[in-house]
């Protein structure tokens, strides 16, 4: 994703924001996402105006915090912290860069092209394509990019579920359909502590290396009917109880659908789960979405034979997968974290 | 409240659901799920805002009652029937 269209603000210049306020509201090719504040303080400028072209890292307003004095309005360097950071990775000179933003603001594009380039002068923003097709552009990067440049294992291991769906079973029927749990939501649970024990499969390939992510953000994915998915996360995942786990995953799968997502639920998500059994497939292999460095599927509910104990029985059984960075972790480790989620689900009580 | 009217606040709720599906051309008889193809935390969503919507309590049992739209409809009635 490289930019996006201003839909709307939310804010007025002097007005007062506070840390994790929706400020804006910007049309992607993951559709509509609101733009949060990380900051408090007073907005000082509006630097973009309904209708723009703005770059993902580009300085969209002004922000003062609390009791900073107003800044003199020339001489500034209007760039964002992501554009600051690129510009050093790149080795280009802030005070010879010319911002192309709204009041001469640095963006992302005006780094990249000056480190290309050497100092040109900024072309225009491409026209935006049809939203469907950028989607599709941007799962075509990533993907291809994942293929090109991530050496996936994978590995998959039969879990029995029959202690886990006759427990819900059980729970569903004393609750209002407004508190009622879905079985994903034990999967994602699941997989959420799990992932505590193997902190390998849940982070980032950075710079070449593998940074282990500081929270437990599931990438929920869910695919967009009218074409494409998304994989919004779930934020900390495995400090979260069911109840608060399954009202987190029908808001944002409500909000994917009517695309008013976050920008921190698009950006954040440290591994993807893909429960994609729903429609009806009995496992998925899955392509990491870089830079994280695993992607667990789970795929159709089965009735399958099950030895246990030396008795043979009908079990509901699930084939749960794993598709992982061999660069960061080892199909040994890999092995072990499917076994930990196999373990809590047959404890589904304690989930 | 009458069948039309029942028909309207199910289509209402439906739309929120899956605002890009085209609800005219649903056949009332199939499958809503299939149909629309909408996954279980839609569905859920579903039956949560019919909860809302029309204030009736949908046990999990009888959820299977609610597949299609017919059979929505003809729930929805025999609960408010029964208030």
């Amino acid at each position: 994703m490289e930019a996006g269209t201003l839909v709307e603000w939310r804010i007025q210049p002097g007005g007062n924001v506070k840390r994790g306020d929706i400020v804006a509201l910007v049309e992607t090719e993951k559709g509509v996402i609101e733009v949060e504040i990380f900051e408090s303080g007073v907005v000082e400028s509006i630097l973009a105006s309904p209708g723009q072209k703005v770059p993902v890292g580009g300085v969209l307003a002004t922000i003062r915090a609390e009791g900073e004095a107003p800044r003199a309005a020339p001489a500034r360097l209007y760039i964002s912290p992501a554009a600051r950071r690129r510009a050093g990775e790149l080795g280009v000179e802030l005070s010879k860069l010319q911002g192309t933003g709204e009041a001469g603001a640095v963006t992302m594009a005006d780094v990249e092209r000056a480190a290309q380039k050497g100092i040109e002068a900024a072309r225009p923003p491409i026209p935006s394509a049809e939203p469907q097709a950028a989607i599709r552009r941007a799962i075509a990067a990533a993907m291809a990019r994942s293929k090109r440049e991530i050496p996936h294992y994978y590995l998959a291991a039969r879990i029995d579920m029959s202690r886990a769906t006759g427990w819900l079973r059980e729970e569903n029927l004393k609750r209002p359909v407004t508190e009622r749990l879905l079985y994903s939501v034990l999967l994602i649970k699941a997989t959420g502590l799990a992932l505590k024990r193997f902190p390998e499969l849940n982070g980032f390939w950075v710079d070449g290396g593998f940074k282990p992510a500081e929270g437990i953000h599931v990438g929920v994915a869910i695919s967009l009917r009218q074409g494409g998915l998304v994989a919004p996360a779930i934020h900390d995942v495995d400090k979260k109880g069911l109840d608060e786990l399954m009202k987190s995953m029908l808001d944002l799968v409500s909000r994917a659908r009517t695309g008013t997502l976050r920008s921190s639920e698009i950006s954040d998500a440290t591994i993807t789960v893909s429960n994609i059994g729903e429609q009806g497939v009995e496992a998925l292999f899955g392509v990491i979405y870089p830079p994280q460095v695993a992607l667990v599927a789970f795929g159709k509910l089965t009735e399958q034979p099950w030895a246990e104990n030396g008795m043979v029985g009908a079990r509901p059984v699930v084939v749960a997968s794993l598709s992982a960075d061999h660069r960061a972790s080892d199909g040994h480790r890999g092995g072990r974290f499917l076994s930990a989620v196999d373990r809590l689900l047959q404890e589904p009580e304690k989930l | 409240m009458k069948s039309e009217q029942m028909r309207e606040a199910v289509m209402k709720v439906l739309g929120r659901i899956a605002p890009e599906a085209d609800l005219a051309s649903i056949d009332p008889a199939g499958s809503l799920r299939d149909q629309l193809d909408i996954d279980s935390v839609d569905f859920l969503n579903f039956m949560i805002g019919l909860h809302s919507e029309l204030g009736v309590q949908i046990p999990e049992a009888d959820v299977a009652k609610l597949s299609s739209l017919d059979g929505c409809i003809a729930y929805l009635l025999s609960k408010s029937a029964a208030s």
